[in-house]
């Protein structure tokens, strides 16, 4: 019994920082039809960021958190201004190549400018575990886990209650109506792009001091995002969330009490249960923005 | 034209040739160099490339290998056994190199080995641990590195002294882990040890608290683990967060005890590891005074220190290929590879000498490297209290 909720526990705070990085890139995919290859990048981009304000600026972790999520959706805005802007009439293949272009370029660009050797992001927290009973958690993954849960309700309260997430829905659901509206349609797609650049970064800042910082850690982000995105729905931001928990818990539960060897299989057999079953998602609905 | 000109024309065209003769025997000597520059392992891959370079100034500057200076080709396999095949044949078809030294990881190394038989180029392997690699028959693999057997048996003796009774494997899911935790199983097997659960992880995971978990619930004593420095580090973190005591002892000599100490912290302190370079004690090493030199010079150039127990394979592999051009009288891969079985010298490991090793007919050559152990005490790497006393 300690044991399964020992493994829950860890497929909780797994499934949180798979939800953080799932809602950026269900936004952009639903929102502006962009199969974005970089996301992982972002995430890597955000870990980096926070390691060189922290380690090299030696400004405080929550100060470095904030720089590293700025930074993320501030490149992500320059991105969509300069690659994707222009293409915004293209095919979706045509943007997918464009951003499997920036994976590679900004990956070989962190391996340059940082070397291939891992950074371990020092962080204020105490290292012994907080201990409830029979499961333990580091502290530090406790404020991943707040932070990550706080985050995606930020997210969902922009896009529910204010303006701009008014517009998004609007754009997601009839670009050209909402257009004729007076939505600036730009101006909405940069918003989007740094929004879900910045969580990627957020992400990656998060996760930097509890894993390690190195240039491909953002391949298993991607991928992790992706698997996130097909089981919640295509621009489904309760979807992702709920995909990213399912994906942590099976993905924990696999690895625990099947085989450790099938751990990423375990999440697979699921998405394609699902893509079987109810193939546009957890929980598609008509209307898949929020 | 006149004549005259037609003449000094000549002449000049024969004083090119005459200049170029000489020119061609003095063209470098090239050797491949197969490491992962990039990806998941790419901070060991980094740390013997540098090691190769020092042995390659190093002979530089002695005049090279007869009056030839030695120039390494290095490709990145990018942590990936496809990768390693691709360079392999690259170095050997474009580049046209007499012997190669690679690919790190016994996965890497495994796949560029159809390569050097289909072309018959001889290949020094530094790192690489699993047994495959000197069985399958490939009589153009020399491994300077131990398999994992060879470092199962150099631990053996000190099974009572750790006090190991109940034992629990972690190991990555790569030719490497999967041969080591059968290795130091039936080790253990033999000398009366428990073994309890054979955990693995992905070479990109950085999750492992699926496993710990799993391992916690066996309740044994001590924790294997076999895998590269990046891992150790987050799975050392993640037991301590589950608390999870148990002794930990790693093998493969890629831990790097220093880089363990910055990056784990007080999560690292009390583990075993198994070494094949003890730069904290150069004069420990079996030739004191080419250890410490090794060391010296990775300071000088500026080498993060953690980098000198994956840095020395590199040299070593280097030196042991210069040597087997120096025996072959020449940088043709079929000559060397008959040196190879000649070659007898000290690398900063200790000595290097290769004996048959595979199936009879198609042997593969396999040194008998030295094997340490170190503890990680007080924030200090140290000898364990059972090695300390001499």
């Amino acid at each position: 019994m300690a044991e399964l909720l020992q493994h829950l526990l860890n497929g909780l705070v797994l499934g949180g920082t798979y939800a953080l990085l799932g809602i950026g890139l269900t936004l952009i995919f639903g929102l502006m039809n962009v199969v974005n290859f970089a996301h992982g990048e972002f995430y890597t981009l955000g870990a980096y960021v926070s390691f060189a304000a922290l380690a090299l600026a030696g400004i405080d972790f929550f100060a470095a958190l904030l720089v590293a999520i700025v930074a993320g959706a501030a490149l992500g805005w320059l991105c969509e201004v300069t690659l994707l802007r222009p293409l915004r009439n293209e095919s979706i293949d045509t943007t997918m190549l464009v951003m499997i272009g920036v994976w590679i370029a900004m990956q070989n660009a962190e391996l340059l400018g940082w070397g291939g050797v891992a950074k371990s992001i020092p962080h204020p927290f105490p290292t012994a575990p907080l201990v409830f009973g029979p499961v333990a958690i580091a502290p530090v993954r406790l404020f991943a886990l707040v932070l990550a849960a706080g985050l995606i309700a930020a997210s969902w309260l922009t896009i529910q209650k204010t303006k701009l997430g008014r517009a998004m829905r609007a754009t997601f659901q009839d670009r050209d109506t909402a257009a004729l509206m007076g939505v600036g349609i730009g101006r909405i797609h940069a918003a989007t792009f740094a929004f879900g650049s910045g969580l990627a970064a957020a992400a990656g800042a998060l996760l930097g001091p509890i894993f390690l910082v190195y240039p491909s850690m953002g391949d298993l982000a991607s991928l992790k995002a992706f698997s996130v995105v097909i089981l919640g729905g295509l621009g489904n931001l309760p979807g992702a969330t709920l995909g990213g928990l399912l994906l942590g818990i099976a993905e924990e539960l696999g690895a625990g009490y099947i085989s450790s060897g099938y751990r990423d299989a375990v999440g697979f057999v699921i998405i394609i249960l699902v893509l079987l079953f109810r193939p546009s998602g957890l929980l598609a609905r008509q209307e898949r923005i929020a | 034209m006149g004549n005259r000109s037609i003449v000094l024309l000549a002449l000049v065209l024969v004083a090119l040739a005459a200049l170029a003769v000489p020119g061609e025997s003095q063209s470098p000597i090239k050797i491949g160099v197969i490491e992962p520059l990039s990806g998941p392992v790419a901070a060991s891959g980094n740390y013997v490339r540098m090691g190769a370079e020092i042995a390659r100034d190093w002979l530089n500057a002695k005049g090279g290998i007869g009056g030839r200076k030695v120039d390494l080709l290095i490709e990145d396999n990018k942590s990936d056994p496809k990768e390693a095949a691709s360079a392999a044949e690259k170095l050997i078809v474009r580049d046209k190199v007499p012997a190669i030294m690679g690919a790190w990881g016994s996965s890497m190394t495994l796949a560029a080995m159809p390569k050097l038989e289909e072309y018959g180029v001889p290949m020094v392997v530094e790192t690489s641990s699993a047994a495959s690699i000197t069985k399958r028959g490939n009589p153009w693999i020399f491994r300077i590195s131990p398999p994992s057997e060879m470092e199962a048996l150099g631990l053996e003796q000190y099974v009572d002294k750790l006090g190991v009774k109940r034992v629990d494997f972690l190991a990555v899911n790569t030719d490497w882990g999967r041969g080591s935790i059968t290795a130091f199983g039936d080790m253990l097997k033999k000398k009366g040890a428990a073994v309890g659960v054979a955990e693995y992880m992905e070479q990109s995971a950085t999750d492992m608290n699926a496993q710990l978990t799993k391992i916690k619930a066996t309740g044994g004593d001590t924790l294997f683990l076999t895998t590269a420095v990046e891992q150790i580090t987050l799975v050392m973190k993640q037991a301590q967060e589950q608390r999870l005591t148990r002794k930990v002892v790693t093998t493969g000599g890629s831990s790097s005890p220093t880089q363990l100490i910055k990056q784990a912290g007080a999560a690292a302190e009390g583990s075993y590891h198994i070494v094949f370079f003890m730069p904290w004690f150069p004069d420990a090493m079996p030739d004191g005074k080419l250890a410490k030199a090794f060391v010296d010079e990775w300071a000088k150039r500026g080498h993060p220190f953690e980098g000198l127990t994956e840095g020395f394979r590199g040299h070593d592999g280097i030196a042991t290929i210069a040597e087997a051009i120096r025996v072959a009288g020449k940088d043709d891969p079929k000559a060397v590879r008959e040196a190879l079985w000649n070659v007898s010298l000290m690398g900063v490991n200790g000595p290097i000498k290769f004996e048959k090793d595979g199936p009879a007919g198609k042997e593969s050559g396999q040194s008998k490297p030295s094997i340490f152990v170190v503890q990680i005490r007080d924030g200090k790497v140290a000898l364990p209290d059972f090695l300390a006393k001499k």
